[in-house]
């Protein structure tokens, strides 16, 4: 493996389970469509949550026995077996082949593949009850697996054969995005080839309460799933909680031309930093100058002028930030409201799916410049007045942009931990 | 429940933790357990814990150390019920 430094690193494979789709080329043509995946889901109802509506992916219970054994989903929660589908999808994706069980490891191949609550189904569901029940004895062999916060990327290294750094990341809503710039920085230095990059999470009730005990989550609209994930807009009162995963495959430029690998884009740039709860930044609120210092930071890593980014995939949740973050867009990049790039929310249509929301919305980004097109925005028909002046940059309907050279993708969780990620049409 | 009986409830519990469907198609008594079936040995617990409900039997750790083949698995539940 070469380890000179600054190698060049696409993406050659996408994995994607989203609510509203399953591979990506079934998502690409969600989003192209608007599709939302966020349906009313009567469990929450019985179980007395204020937001009664979610982003699930669909038939999954169907599609894991395609993917997975037994023996294999014996021991694995949601959190997991959407990792593992995605995973095993970008491999496939980026051409090639599965390994079989007793085969050499693939040494120049790991993954980064995040999580931001985990397996908590597990802990509620069979764990804690035992437990207390003093029946520690009765708990079998799959609950640590199942538990530790590196399950998800763990079971996918067993089913790939990884034997690169395979490690689970974990920074709240910025989980997938990091994941992604990780992984890319690894690859950049020639300590991989290729690197397996994204996140995931279940879709358990347990994991969403939290959200809804805070009051975060929009308790206003379930009588209108569609319509309920409603970033940018006046109306919005909250997030939706979403699930699933998305994982690329980044690849060196270097590894992808010598086997002839598709390519969907470049990385050309990443940070991930801190606000370090200072400055207006708290546990739950972001330090406006960490965030713009992480937008530059990537943006100046890209060797890119503000001014080619063509759109911009955003955090975009439907809380009270919304309006800050374009404002931080605006600040970041040194352009005014009408000189600003598209920018758009793909959580309007998937929900947020938390740990797994950078690495969906990674792909998302990627699609949209592969196939020249930025998705409408869900429902922000009744724009915010914080964001009115960019009204002509926030797109309402899908566009056709076949000319879109340039996308900045970017996450922001609680912790006031930030991500920015340049993805750029790949042009040898 | 006769030795048959018995056998094809052990094959049936340990039966989703088998990597080697060779393996159990040509499972007997002999077969062995991790070797064979290329159960994973962590699984074993399960397999205890299986057994234990399936055949209403309580098995001490020592005795669950002495299952290596299906047999073992096997005798060890007749005796319990003898």
């Amino acid at each position: 493996m070469s380890r000179s430094s600054s190698q060049r690193v696409v993406v050659t494979g996408l994995g994607v389970l989203a609510p509203n789709a399953h591979g990506a080329a079934s998502f690409a043509g969600a989003l192209r469509e608007m599709k939302s995946g966020i349906r009313y889901h009567q469990h929450l109802a019985d179980l007395k949550f204020g937001c009664q509506v979610g982003g699930i992916p669909e038939g999954v219970d169907e599609l894991q026995k395609q993917y997975l054994s037994e023996d294999e989903l014996f021991a694995m929660n949601h959190n997991m077996i959407y990792a593992a589908i995605a995973a095993i999808d970008a491999w496939t994706d980026a051409g090639l082949e599965r390994q079989a069980p007793d085969s050499e490891p693939d040494w120049d191949t790991g993954a980064v593949i995040g999580t931001g609550i985990g397996g908590i189904d597990t802990i509620a569901e069979k764990l804690a009850p035992k437990v207390q029940e003093g029946r520690v004895s009765r708990l079998g062999s799959s609950m640590v697996e199942q538990v530790m916060s590196s399950g998800n990327s763990a079971r996918v290294a067993g089913l790939l054969g990884l034997g690169n750094q395979v490690t689970t990341n974990s920074s709240a809503c910025t989980t997938g995005t990091e994941a992604v710039v990780d992984a890319f920085l690894r690859i950049r230095e020639g300590r991989a080839k290729r690197m397996l990059a994204g996140g995931s999470e279940g879709s358990s009730h347990y994991i969403w309460a939290g959200f809804d005990g805070m009051k975060v989550l929009n308790r206003t609209m379930n009588d209108a799933p569609e319509k309920a994930s409603r970033p940018l807009s006046a109306s919005a009162a909250g997030f939706i909680p979403g699930s699933g995963a998305g994982v690329l495959m980044l690849e060196s430029l270097e590894s992808a031309l010598a086997r002839g690998a598709r390519i969907y884009a470049e990385v050309l740039g990443g940070a991930v930093n801190c606000g370090g709860h200072r400055g207006g930044g708290s546990m739950t609120a972001p330090n406006p100058v960490g965030v713009q210092r992480c937008i530059r930071d990537a943006v100046g890593m890209a060797g890119i002028e503000p001014s080619q980014i063509g759109a911009i995939n955003g955090h975009l949740t439907a809380t009270f930030a919304d309006p800050h973050e374009v404002n931080n867009w605006s600040q970041a990049l040194g352009l005014p409201p009408e000189r600003m790039p598209w920018i758009h929310s793909t959580k309007s249509l998937v929900g947020h799916a938390l740990g797994a929301a950078g690495g969906l919305e990674c792909a998302a980004a990627v699609l949209e410049l592969h196939h020249g097109f930025v998705h409408g925005s869900a429902n922000c028909e009744d724009l915010h007045p914080g964001v009115e002046a960019y009204a002509s940059r926030i797109p309402q309907q899908t566009i056709e942009a076949p000319e879109l050279d340039v996308v900045a993708k970017a996450s922001f969780g609680f912790g006031d931990v930030n991500g920015c990620v340049i993805f750029k049409r790949f042009r040898s | 429940m006769s030795q048959e009986q018995v056998f094809d409830k052990v094959v049936s519990i340990l039966k989703p933790f088998v990597r080697s469907p060779e393996g159990l198609e040509a499972v007997k008594m002999e077969t062995t357990i991790l070797g064979d079936l290329k159960v994973n040995s962590a699984r074993l617990v399960d397999v205890v814990l299986e057994m234990e409900d399936a055949f209403g039997i309580a098995i001490s750790d020592e005795e669950a150390d002495q299952v290596a083949c299906v047999g073992d698995a096997v005798n060890l539940v007749l005796n319990k019920q003898a």
